[in-house]
């Protein structure tokens, strides 16, 4: 395990993680469930007003009740629900999971809410606060005893490749010997890099997006040098759209 | 050598689309069939198999991200040993889960006991030493007044205080408690150092109150006023610190070699059976304190309310010591 991240091997040595929400992510989270269960108490509170009429002393009594199931009940019975979030967590993508990986039981759920009573002390979850500060897993000390954790999810759709990697033509590969040792010359980190950077790249503003690609341009220009003619008229873009290609082999193999 | 992402996506993206449906399913209650356990554990290795590859032959983070989730989600299904119940019963919980664990960690009732009766002995004690201690000891204005007064002012009918809100009383007072015992619950993981402080500090104004009256010469008025209700009620805080000090022995895991997360995900049943055992138990001394303690002579005589104490204790005691002991393994 390191890090900001959960990370867990598995018996067959596989290696997955997953990145942890930070304080202020689960602190937002923390104001926005307050407010629901404010919200919800409040509309309670005006339902009950009905039985004001038969009795005020039940009316009250059934509101107390109600406003402390509430409190310690809204966390344990989403969490339970939609599977370690409440609205507020959901809102904010965040998700309480169990720190080994493994399913998350009623019995975790119920005790990291209960420690609450000690994680919110003195004031607004300060102890909670400090000790998912300090802790390796950012963990309040609810999360440390009924060992789970909160982590950021981000539900991922299965993959599909660019169609903007699937080119009609690309210049570079009428070397074949100098892509395979831009191939050899690259690492998968790399290769990644400029992979996001062409996925990614409708998110970036113009003046960024130039850069980006030039500094790019650049490192992998300098891994493998083609001929001039087979990056004539290209822009830093569109070499390393065609440097990717080569890298992935996406598609055209053979072609140009 | 860097992997032909898009072959290997096409070529292996139903199978992690059939993995994800077959979680989603699962994840949802459904309880797999043989050729399913089957078909899920041989989907999670090729599943783990292709992440294996990704992370070593390319770089694209989304594709990791959703494989790595995928694996994530079929390891938490494959590995969890710990017994999923079918159904949760609650009565089955109630009389036999509860006092089971109650009796499986009756050391840490004892210590629980042990450290209220402490207090109780130093709140008589400084009490008795010095009068003037009241107004330190007694957490309420209520308490600090002449024993001897209170109980006038009860047995003339002049106390009336409740009249009109007891429904409203009786559910402070559950809540309250309930506060108070999940508090001492949860101080479990100062490794039971606030744990030992709160129940001695319940024990010192305990005994403090019950020195004042007994001092007094008041003793029939208190065992008719606190019976009823403090028969389960302290029983109830005794329990919450019995749960608090098995999160805290789970957390020191003294004589114990094992990682202190397997320990504490050892405990976190009985410490969550014990902490409803709590509930369940407060809620009655709430109802009780607010529609029986409180009334006094000549509405309800002490003889009898001291009686249904007794009866009380006696049904508890028969409840944590002997309930659902049948089925008990040796």
């Amino acid at each position: 395990m390191n890090g900001r991240r959960l990370t867990v091997r598995t018996p067959e040595g596989i290696v997955f993680s997953w990145p942890l929400a930070g304080p202020v992510s689960r602190m937002l989270a923390l104001l926005i469930d307050l407010a629901c269960v404010g919200g919800a108490f409040y509309i309670v509170q005006q339902a009950i007003r009905v039985l004001d009429m038969a009795s005020a002393d039940w009316a009250t009594g059934i509101a107390v009740l109600l406003y402390f199931a509430l409190q310690i009940g809204y966390g344990i019975a989403f969490e339970w629900m939609w599977r370690g979030q409440t609205i507020g967590k959901r809102v904010l993508r965040i998700r309480v999971i169990d720190g080994e990986g493994l399913r998350l039981t009623p019995g975790q759920i119920i005790l990291r809410n209960l420690l609450r009573a000690v994680d919110s002390l003195p004031v607004f979850y300060a102890v909670g606060g400090v000790a998912s500060a300090v802790t390796r897993h950012t963990q309040r000390l609810g999360d440390l005893a009924a060992n789970t954790v909160v982590i950021l999810h981000q539900q991922a759709a299965a993959p599909e490749l660019s169609e903007a990697l699937r080119l009609r033509y690309n210049s570079l590969r009428q070397w074949p010997h100098l892509c395979a040792r831009l191939r050899q010359r690259s690492t998968p980190e790399e290769a990644g890099a400029a992979l996001e950077a062409i996925l990614r790249r409708e998110e970036l503003d113009a003046e960024p997006r130039l850069e980006v690609f030039d500094d790019l341009a650049r490192h992998f220009q300098g891994k493998v040098e083609f001929p001039a003619e087979a990056l004539d008229g290209l822009s830093s873009e569109q070499y390393l759209r065609d440097v990717v290609q080569v890298l992935f082999e996406t598609g055209a193999r053979g072609r140009g | 050598m860097i992997i032909d992402l898009e072959r290997f996506f096409a070529r292996n993206r139903p199978r992690w689309q059939e993995l994800e449906k077959l979680l989603d399913g699962l994840e949802s209650g459904a309880r797999p069939d043989y050729n399913q356990a089957r078909r899920l554990h041989y989907l999670y290795e090729r599943t783990s198999a292709d992440l294996a590859r990704l992370s070593t032959f390319a770089a694209e983070s989304e594709a990791g991200a959703y494989l790595s989730g995928l694996v994530g989600r079929a390891y938490a299904e494959i590995y969890e040993t710990r017994r999923r119940k079918a159904r949760f019963s609650p009565r089955r919980w109630f009389f036999r889960e509860f006092p089971r664990t109650f009796r499986r960690h009756i050391g840490a009732f004892a210590l629980a006991l042990a450290l209220t009766a402490a207090g109780s002995a130093f709140g008589a004690f400084a009490l008795a030493i010095d009068s003037d201690a009241k107004q330190v000891l007694m957490p309420f204005a209520g308490l600090e007044g002449d024993p001897g007064e209170r109980v006038h002012r009860e047995e003339s009918g002049q106390n009336q205080v409740l009249r009109g809100h007891r429904s409203t009383f009786s559910a402070e007072l559950m809540t309250h408690n309930m506060r108070v015992s999940f508090f001492t619950l949860a101080l479990g993981i100062t490794w039971g150092v606030g744990s030992v402080l709160m129940l001695f500090y319940n024990g010192v104004i305990l005994g403090a109150v019950a020195f004042d009256y007994v001092r007094a010469g008041y003793t029939t008025f208190l065992l008719g006023w606190l019976m009823p209700h403090g028969v389960v009620e302290i029983p109830a805080i005794l329990v919450a610190g019995q749960a608090s000090f098995v999160l805290a022995g789970a957390l020191l895991g003294r004589g114990d070699r094992r990682p202190r997360r397997e320990r504490l995900r050892q405990a976190t049943p009985a410490v969550v059976t014990l902490a409803g055992g709590t509930a369940v138990m407060l809620v009655w001394a709430g109802i009780v304190e607010s529609f029986i303690s409180q009334y006094h002579r000549p509405v309800l005589p002490y003889e009898a309310k001291i009686a249904f104490g007794c009866v009380e204790l006696l049904l508890l005691a028969a409840f944590l010591g002997f309930s659902g002991r049948k089925e008990e393994a040796p």
